[in-house]
């Protein structure tokens, strides 16, 4: 089983920098890496899938990431119901005559056909990632010309909202504002 | 109260942000990218100490080993390009030791970034990996914050080295000036944890239970000044202690629970002790590959606590059954109170005969009639008072002043433990000597060490810095021909090295240079040395064959060492 980490970063320069060096410098195979924008304003959020199987070098990764300064938060999400979503796009051959059986396979995978040219037609796919290689597998018949995909996102089913514990909260509450706990840091003089 | 800032240059709130941090000194090189910064420096001149370092290397050493003795944050300065690559070496070092450092190098206009401007390097991507953390300066408003957070990290948690990079432009940019006295936000950087209640009670039962404990000492134990409460902790419990190289001096040497050194030349005691154990409980120290040996058959049959502060070292390279990520010394406090009177008489005895057996090995080194790096560093010991600071380079020297120089004190050896930089004690040596002026500073160097940073002799005799330099000079880049001879068959491959005449450099570079082949003549040597104000130079001519044992080659399990051939037996390995 892959391991499923969503991370809330600040919006600074040289994060993601920081974050791919540390993967390589320690030897961690990303699998995927998706960023943008999260519910916080100034934090982006960070889902990154790893191949790593064990528990315990599971956890060393996430202690690594935690040790980036710029890095507010990380969960992992493996273990806990969660929905993930792989966006992609897919460049079919198609001249006429297979256009409507294509149609009909992409609608079972709830897909969409967003354009359509003499000799191609680009399905649009969103989907568990399994769902979206078992599509790709199907399409391969007719001729693949291209594709791209967005990488996994992941999100926990449920009311709460594990990425948001104890320190996003600290940094929202807080932003630019004292927030630090002082009487934990030993030989802290500020 | 807008009215009570002031005005000032980024370049002079550099120089008020270090004083207002309580900077005493820094070692740094000027250069094109960086001349707005020491042009200020004139008006501090009174509150602040600059060292013109003669390498940009030396420099960042100099602050290594200030802050090793000082306990305070090491600064550092250079210009773009050549200056702050070259301190690369000494920032990595310290990465690896967790040594406080704070390095501010100059850097092209920000205007001119990315050209490819003249002298412009990315050094904030050069040392990312290298670094704790690392800023690249892009507004003089932000400069006061930004110094300000790269102290705060350096020295917090686990320490480490951190680089703040300053264009040109923003170093002549004029802002308004008030340090901030707000607590630091910094929302990622987290606080370690305190040990839990179960975990301090588990830590408890297991060393009550334990027949055959080890406490595995580390540089932690010093930088979490936890060594009263582990001493307190070995003598109630009655647990012996090993340390890792940078460990040494948490426990004094004449301790009799002190096992000495663990790993590849740690002490046959130490090593067999720790495969033997029931117990380890690791204190601040990260299971480097030099002191575990073979993982696969490191103490197969122990229990393991693991306490540090970063928490990423937990599990790393050795599974434990209690990892406690927390400040050291808080936890061992909070154990004592649980600890039952350990008595560990049968443990105790055995330690006791591989103790003898390692002596009677050494008693042939130390009898030998030609000089000895051993007798030279004896000799060093006999005629030095115990709060004598020791910076040792890295090579056979090295190892053999953990075995012949005895730490009674903490902090009283510098040396580049993880990193095993050459070339880093001249310039260490002369970075103590701003902390630690009323004691005696000795330099352990060898002679393919020595080279490597030489020139910072002319920064030792500048600043008049009062270091006692030694060399043990042995021909060769002795610690790799060891690994020839025992290796390579004997195959000696460029590690033959000439030297100049060290005398004759000293009195060049303007010092007081000497040379000793007898060890008959070193206490006239040292007497004549401690007369002399400022640096000194001496150059033990010593055997050029020597090795360091007990040796445990690479891949080999902890206690499968090389010995010193004992004097009664005719065996050379010994299980
Ligand atoms: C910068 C650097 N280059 C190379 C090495 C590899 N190395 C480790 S020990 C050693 C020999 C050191 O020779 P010397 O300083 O003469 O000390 P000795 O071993 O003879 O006591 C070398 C080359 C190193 N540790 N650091």
């Amino acid at each position: 089983m892959k391991q499923i980490l969503i991370a809330l970063v600040e919006d600074k320069p040289g994060v993601l920098n920081r974050i791919a060096s540390l993967f390589r410098r320690r030897n961690f195979n990303i699998e995927s890496l998706v960023v943008g924008h999260s519910e916080v304003p100034g934090a982006s959020r960070l889902t990154i899938v790893t191949d790593e199987e064990e528990r315990l070098r599971r956890n060393i990764i996430r202690q690594n990431l935690l040790k980036l300064v710029n890095v507010i938060d990380v969960t992992d999400v493996t273990d806990l119901p969660c929905i993930l979503r792989e966006h992609a796009l897919i460049k079919v051959q198609s001249a006429g005559a297979t256009r409507g059986e294509i149609a009909a396979l992409v609608d079972m995978y709830r897909g969409r056909i967003v354009d359509v040219g003499m000799e191609s037609l680009v399905v649009e796919i969103t989907g568990e990632p399994t769902k979206i290689e078992s599509l790709i597998d199907v399409l391969a018949t007719y001729g693949i010309i291209e594709i791209v995909r967005a990488g996994k996102v992941a999100i926990t089913r449920g009311p709460q909202n594990p990425t948001d514990n104890g320190n996003l909260h600290l940094w929202k509450s807080s932003r630019g504002k004292a927030s630090q706990d002082k009487a934990r840091w030993k030989g802290m003089t500020v | 109260m807008k009215s009570a800032k002031k005005m000032l240059s980024g370049a002079e709130i550099v120089w008020e942000s270090l004083i207002r941090e309580g900077v005493e000194v820094v070692f740094g090189y000027p250069g094109g990218a960086n001349l707005p910064i020491y042009d200020t420096l004139t008006a501090y001149r009174d509150k602040i100490k600059h060292v013109l370092v003669r390498h940009e290397q030396g420099a960042a050493h100099a602050a290594d080993g200030y802050s090793r003795v000082s306990g305070k944050v090491g600064v550092v300065m250079a210009t773009s390009g050549p200056g702050a690559t070259n301190l690369i070496t000494g920032i990595a070092t310290a990465m690896m030791d967790s040594v406080p450092m704070v390095c501010i190098t100059g850097q092209v206009a920000k205007t001119s970034l990315g050209a490819d401007a003249f002298q412009e390097t990315d050094i904030t991507g050069a040392t990312l990996p290298l670094t704790k953390h690392s800023y690249l300066v892009t507004h003089v408003e932000d400069l006061a914050e930004t110094i300000r957070e790269a102290f705060y990290i350096a020295r917090t948690g686990r320490p480490g080295p951190v680089l703040i990079d300053i264009p040109k432009d923003i170093q002549a940019a004029q802002t308004e000036f008030e340090y901030p006295t707000e607590p630091i936000h910094l929302p990622g950087y987290h606080p370690p944890e305190n040990a839990t209640e179960e975990q301090v009670d588990e830590m408890v039962a297991m060393v009550n239970k334990a027949r055959q404990p080890v406490l595995l000492v580390g540089h932690g134990v010093l930088m979490s000044d936890a060594t009263k409460p582990l001493l307190k902790l070995m003598e109630i419990a009655n647990i012996p202690a090993s340390t890792t190289l940078l460990g040494i001096g948490a426990v004094p040497a004449s301790h009799p629970l002190n096992l000495g050194m663990m790993g590849m030349h740690g002490t046959a005691s130490a090593n067999h002790a720790i495969q033997e154990a029931d117990l380890l409980v690791a204190c601040g120290m990260r299971f480097d590959d030099r002191v575990t040996g073979k993982l696969a058959t490191y103490s197969p049959d122990s229990e393991k606590i693991h306490i540090d502060i970063d928490a990423s070292e937990l599990n790393k390279n050795i599974r434990v059954n209690l990892a406690i990520n927390a400040d050291l010394a808080t936890v061992l406090e909070q154990v004592l109170p649980g600890l039952k009177n350990g008595n560990r008489k049968e443990w105790l005895d055995r330690i006791a005969a591989w103790k003898s057996d390692a002596e009677q090995r050494d008693a042939v080194n130390l009898e030998s009639d030609t000089l000895m790096g051993a007798q030279v560093i004896k000799a060093i010991w006999e005629g030095t008072p115990d709060d004598t600071i020791i910076i040792s380079d890295v090579g056979q020297h090295q190892m053999l002043e953990v075995q012949y120089y005895r730490h009674e004190q903490p902090h009283t050896l510098v040396t580049s433990g993880g990193l095993g930089t050459m070339g880093f004690s001249l310039p260490a040596a002369i970075g103590t000597s701003f902390h630690a002026k009323d004691k005696e500073i000795w330099v352990i160097a060898g002679d393919g060490s020595i080279q490597m940073n030489i020139q910072e002799l002319g920064t030792a005799v500048q600043e008049g810095a009062n270091i006692n330099i030694a060399i043990i000079n042995n021909g060769y880049l002795g610690m790799v021909r060891q690994w020839q001879q025992l290796f390579y068959e004997a195959r000696y491959t460029e590690t033959p090295i000439s030297s100049p005449d060290y005398v004759k450099l000293a009195e060049a570079y303007g010092l007081t240079g000497l040379r000793i082949d007898r060890l008959d003549d070193i206490p006239a040597a040292m007497a004549q040395a401690r007369k002399v104000k400022g640096p000194v130079l001496i150059d033990f001519v010593v055997e050029q064959h020597d090795m360091v044992y007990p040796m445990v080659p690479t891949g080999a399990s902890l206690d499968e060492m090389i010995r010193r051939p004992h004097p009664d037996k005719e065996e050379s390995k010994t299980a």
